[in-house]
């Protein structure tokens, strides 16, 4: 009976365990197996580091890498405006509880929808080019998907677009829980509105900033497969490809396993940087009673 | 004065927000609801004369029911498999005493942020080998897995707000660990996981990766899978596409509207604690 009774957590959490390990540990183990060898399934060659030397060999590689990068900058961004959305919600303004959710709504549509109508908005003859020369602003339209040089800034923007209400929604929350006290100490002592925002209210909520600058890192890095395989494919000429599509244009649509298995353990080096931050980030918030 | 006009900036910066936020959804109505000849020649402007006909020509040209239908199958069971283990691993974290406890806790937190591509090549080599490439069981055994780590965060946190003392009086008059989780937490944990349901739901729904890769026969495909297959046939019909994304997007606009509030608590729960 009473050994029954210290085992019983055990049992409750084998399935987690058989299942988390079936699903992540094993083929995380493969994938850096697989990056050394060459050749196809049941056909594998080993060929020690000759995979990460092509990768670094390979320009579309190397420029998936740095569109990432570049794309990381879309979370300043995105952090900067849902603050300002967040501190004007604030404000108690009339309809704010509609407004958030509309706002949020963004963020629980499907990607692939959300990518096929974008690609239609942002099309050379697209609604925004069409709207553009309607009001004579014509000079403004772009090839915002098929020039090299756009594309990028332009997944970028859709991937705002999708993101910002998860940040309105994190920071209007937080900014609700700061004491009401402190504001209005503030105010006795003669502050401003900015001021208070600035001085009172942001460093209140800062972990809240740091928390959901590094989600959204996380996301930007490794979960934007979706948006560059409907909006573009990676093209024109590679120019948007990431490290996920090229992953997935490696492996599946060329068959080279060990390449994109070499790119997805270049890929997990990054992300672990990241999770680390993550998981230091709640230890401290955990230590810090909240 | 000065407070009047301030209002208002606010205002008019939320109403213009809101427009942003909603253009490209009734851009989708509209467009779905127009001929390919009335998009051509004016893709911004209302639909003059409305049409529904994209609506069954998307049943007609493709699978979509099927598809439909494979995407709820799906997410009925890997979201009830994934609920299920990790109600009970969660349980055991708040309320039990294992060795790894806390290792177990974190590793579970450390895979929420994990990237899914890093799986995708493996996972596809044991489908491969295990025959179940082209069957639904292969993306409901692994998003079964996916959706664990963030059940089990999510439960655990829940879990442990609630009173120890009712466990321990429990278990002091006896009874047995499962029937306490059945008779005690569960009935305490309803909204808690309902609002599980809800965001892993989406998460599946939504899903396009393992989907895409899994999945290559046109009837076994989820919804997200086979909408992208419209992009390379139908390149040139975007109102019948539109009519695609809209349906897709509907069952995830009804849940909305019914039940945001579990939305925003469930979506928002990997920010703080």
């Amino acid at each position: 009976m009473r050994e029954r009774r210290r085992l019983w957590p055990y049992g409750f959490v084998l399935p987690a365990i058989v299942a988390l390990a079936a699903a992540f540990v094993y083929p995380l183990i493969e994938v850096i197996r697989f990056s050394f060898y060459s050749g196809s399934l049941g056909n594998l060659i080993y060929v020690g580091t000759a995979n990460y030397d092509g990768l670094w060999q390979d320009p579309v590689f190397v420029g998936s890498l740095l569109n990432n990068i570049k794309l990381l900058a879309t979370v300043p961004i995105m952090t900067i405006l849902a603050l300002i959305i967040a501190l004007v919600l604030n404000a108690q303004i009339r309809g704010w509880r509609q407004y958030r959710a509309i706002v949020f709504l963004p963020y629980i549509l499907p990607a692939t929808a959300i990518g096929l109508t974008f690609s239609f908005l942002l099309a050379e003859n697209g609604v925004l080019n069409t709207q553009l020369r309607d009001w004579h602003l014509g000079f403004l339209a772009q090839d915002w998907l098929g020039s090299a040089t756009h594309v990028v800034p332009t997944i970028g923007s859709v991937i705002i677009w999708q993101q910002l209400g998860f940040g309105v929604v994190v920071f209007a929350a937080a900014l609700l829980a700061v004491p009401q006290e402190l504001v209005e100490a503030a105010r006795i002592d003669g502050a401003t509105g900015w001021q208070i925002q600035w001085s009172i209210l942001l460093p209140q909520i800062r972990r809240v900033i740091e928390f959901f600058m590094i989600v959204e890192a996380i996301t930007v890095l490794s979960a934007i497969f979706t948006y560059v395989y409907v909006l573009t494919k990676g093209g024109p000429a590679d120019s948007s490809s990431v490290m996920e599509y090229y992953i997935f244009n490696n492996g599946f649509d060329n068959g080279a396993i060990g390449l994109a298995s070499a790119a997805v353990d270049v890929l997990l080096l990054l992300a672990s940087v990241l999770i680390v931050t993550y998981l230091r980030l709640r230890a401290r918030s955990a230590d810090a009673g909240r | 004065m000065k407070a009047l006009s301030r209002a208002t900036g606010q205002q008019a910066l939320l109403i213009l927000l809101s427009l942003v936020s909603l253009y490209p959804l009734w851009f989708i109505v509209q467009t779905a609801l127009k001929t390919t000849q009335s998009y051509v020649t004016d893709p911004t402007g209302l639909p003059i004369a409305p049409t529904l006909a994209n609506f069954f020509d998307v049943f007609r040209v493709m699978p979509f029911g099927r598809w439909t239908l494979n995407s709820l199958l799906v997410a009925v069971v890997s979201v009830g498999a994934a609920t299920v283990i990790s109600i009970f691993a969660a349980y055991a974290v708040a309320f039990g005493r294992f060795v790894g406890q806390r290792a177990f806790f974190n590793v579970n937190i450390a895979l929420m942020a994990l990237p899914p591509v890093a799986l995708v090549v493996p996972l596809f080599t044991v489908m491969v080998q295990a025959g179940l490439i082209n069957t639904l069981p292969s993306v409901m055994l692994v998003y079964t897995g996916l959706l664990i780590p963030f059940s089990v965060f999510f439960l655990v946190n829940f879990f442990r707000e609630l009173p120890s003392e009712l466990i321990e009086a429990a278990t002091i008059d006896g009874a047995s660990h499962t029937r306490i989780l059945l008779r005690i937490v569960m009935p305490l944990s309803v909204a808690t996981t309902f609002t599980l349901v809800i965001v892993n739901t989406i998460w599946v729904w939504n899903e396009l990766l393992f989907a895409l890769v899994f999945l290559q026969n046109n009837d076994q495909r989820t919804v997200m899978a086979g909408l992208t297959l419209f992009q390379g046939r139908f390149a040139t019909n975007e109102p019948l596409m539109m009519a695609g994304a809209f349906l897709s997007i509907l069952p995830l606009l009804v849940l909305y509207l019914a039940s945001q509030r579990f939305f925003i608590r469930g979506m928002t729960a990997g920010i703080g604690k």
